[in-house]
């Protein structure tokens, strides 16, 4: 009876506890609301009120309103009375298996671009109505032709990235304007690498002067080589765990893209980045709309809205990345307006990741697995 | 009679139901997948790919082996601790054994990295004496250390429960018939409780030498186990075929190592008296 009333006592106070979690008051800032008279386009359209779209994006890829920031999904719903089913994935694998598994239908996606290739070639994109997103008008020339849609039909620029090297200056004198520092034998135990096969692989590659994209199965060959020969350098190959360990000090040099460079920089300002001179690799991630799509003039309303210079410029202050977006670039308030880090001076060889073949694919992951067990 | 046989049949009909849906069917599953190949068509070339795959095994058996030596050189003097201690003791112990268990095992690992480190915990205390920093993370050690840490609880658990029913006065009759304490543990304790540490080596064995997280993340990615090379084909290889194969070939392993476990296990209980 005694151990009865102890227990009755103890799941008492677990839900009191829940209970005071839940009502305690939010000491989230409250977040900032857009200037919409500052919009260009027209977004109250009576046909499209009550309406609603699925939004399909990275996660932590848009201005959502925390630390300050707008809540740029909220402000389209307040403005359009449009209702948007806003969900994430994870990798562009993700989203086409979903797609391609059916059951659920999206109205605006956002592919990089090999995925923006290979579904379009699929047929898996609906041709976008430009007529619909007048800021068209402010996608940089340089995002526009792109090889994965040539003409212009498919896809929306939302952001862009390109691979460096982050370097912890306290650590590593010269300024890395090679691959080679990652080769470097005074900095055995603090280099990091990818772990992921296609992004290492590329560091030995752009090193060797082959191409990321080549199908000569010896060309993938010597790059695994050329990896097997960094491994006793290497402290650890990383994906997420790169900030910590960058920041920390933990590590002295990595490749990673330039926009978490920027993130993790605010934490160790020691931290610096230097793009290699044998070139990188470069990506963009776009809007695009996919067969099925159930509100296509919503959606287009939403794609025009992603590119309003106010709403661009809430959503690169708040991503780091690449802006594709020319009103944004003059804007005084962009704080990355001059970055080098972003926007470097100098001209880089850079390359887009393509879809490679099923035999070369099949080769990359077979090296990758020697690379891991030599 | 006849009339509880099926009653006691409808009874474990939903057991049936769902051991055939979750338990029979996925290996269906590995076994079609392990001898297919992409489009569906039968193939042997995944197995015989297998031998690759020799160093990625015996990395993870080896490795496996030294963290269940570990788990049982730690967990059985401990057990016979909990054993001979005062009720509400061995109570006490019993639940910090078990604490540890209501974390999360992935947030429990990574934290390790952060104890590790060379910028870590372990670091900073020898640094405030002078001495390192060592390398302690990124090694094979580190990898074991996580494995030994995670699943020292397994190990614990079945030799305790096993030592809790000892009878007393057979170790008190051994004391009086003139054995020495070695030869008590030895002719007697041991013996009665072998199959309380069978069972604690498969359960600390076999997820030792399939697991993948603790190998990427105390390992720093440097030390592929068999785990490792499976997740990564169903996860970024997409060749589920390839994968199968690896998975089928863990699976007979411990399928073999519980057959062997299970018939010394049986012999043993037929030792009891």
């Amino acid at each position: 009876m005694k151990k009865f009333l102890i227990s009755l006592l103890c799941i008492l106070i677990s839900l009191l506890l829940v209970i005071f979690i839940g009502i305690a008051p939010q000491t989230e800032v409250k977040a900032e609301t857009l200037d919409t008279s500052r919009l260009l386009g027209n977004y109250d359209v009576p046909e499209l009120r009550g309406t609603s779209i699925n939004v399909y994006n990275w996660g932590e890829y848009i201005s959502n309103g925390s630390e300050g920031t707008v809540d740029v999904v909220t402000e389209f719903e307040k403005l359009t009375g449009i209702t948007v089913n806003y969900t994430m994935f994870a990798a562009n694998e993700d989203l086409y298996a979903k797609l391609r598994g059916g059951g659920v239908t999206y109205d605006v996606i956002f592919p990089s671009d090999y995925m923006i290739e290979r579904m379009a070639t699929e047929g898996m994109l609906e041709k976008i109505d430009f007529n619909n997103i007048p800021n068209y008008r402010f996608i940089p020339e340089n995002y526009k032709d792109l090889y994965f849609d040539p003409n212009n039909e498919y896809c929306v620029p939302y952001t862009g990235g390109m691979v460096g090297i982050i370097y912890n200056t306290k650590m590593v004198d010269e300024v890395p304007d090679s691959w080679d520092v990652l080769w470097d034998e005074r900095y055995k135990d603090n280099i990091l690498n990818f772990n992921n096969p296609r992004d290492a692989f590329a560091t030995a590659q752009y090193l060797l002067g082959s191409s990321v994209n080549n199908e000569n199965s010896e060309e993938w060959e010597a790059a695994a080589d050329k990896l097997i020969e960094q491994k006793p350098l290497i402290q650890s190959y990383v994906m997420d765990e790169i900030f910590v360990k960058m920041e920390s000090g933990e590590a002295a040099v990595a490749p990673y893209y330039a926009g978490d460079f920027l993130a993790m920089q605010e934490v160790n300002p020691d931290l610096a980045f230097a793009y290699p001179k044998e070139g990188t690799n470069i990506f963009v991630d776009a809007m695009c709309i996919p067969k099925g799509s159930k509100n296509k003039a919503a959606a287009e309303l939403f794609i025009n809205f992603m590119c309003e210079p106010e709403v661009a410029l809430q959503n690169a202050e708040y991503l780091c990345y690449l802006c594709p977006n020319t009103a944004v670039l003059e804007d005084d308030r962009y704080s990355y307006k001059d970055s080098p880090v972003l926007y470097p001076e100098m001209e880089l060889h850079t390359e887009y990741f393509r879809n490679l073949d099923r035999e070369t694919l099949d080769l990359l992951f077979q090296l990758w697995e020697k690379l891991k067990l030599a | 009679m006849k009339k509880n046989a099926i009653k006691a049949r409808l009874l474990s009909a939903p057991y049936l139901v769902w051991a055939a849906i979750f338990v029979v069917a996925p290996m269906g599953m590995v076994v079609y997948y392990a001898f297919t190949d992409r489009s569906g068509a039968f193939t042997l070339d995944n197995v015989l790919s297998l031998s690759a795959y020799g160093p990625a095994l015996w990395r993870s058996v080896s490795y496996a082996a030294v963290a269940t030596l570990f788990c049982l050189l730690i967990a059985y003097p401990l057990a016979y601790i909990m054993y001979r201690s005062s009720a509400s003791a061995q109570r006490l112990l019993m639940m910090l054994c078990m604490l540890p268990m209501w974390m999360n095992f992935l947030i429990r690992t990574y934290s390790w990295i952060a104890i590790l480190a060379k910028t870590g915990l372990l670091n900073q205390i020898f640094n405030a004496f002078g001495v390192g920093p060592f390398r302690f993370i990124n090694t094979p050690a580190a990898v074991i250390l996580g494995m030994v840490y995670n699943f020292l609880p397994y190990m614990i658990m079945p030799i305790y429960s096993v030592m809790s029913k000892l009878n007393y006065n057979l170790i008190e009759a051994a004391e009086d018939l003139g054995c020495n304490g070695g030869q008590v543990l030895r002719r007697v304790i041991l013996p009665l409780t072998m199959p309380g540490v069978l069972s604690g080596i498969t359960m600390v064995f076999v997820p030792s030498v399939s697991t993948f997280y603790i190998s990427q993340k105390l390992g720093g990615g440097k030390f592929f186990l068999i785990g490792d090379s499976i997740e990564m084909q169903f996860q970024s290889a997409y060749n589920y075929n390839l994968g199968a194969a690896l998975s089928l070939v863990l699976m007979l392993m411990i399928v073999v190592c519980m057959i062997v476990m299970n018939h010394f296990a049986a012999d043993e209980e037929a030792m009891l008296p």
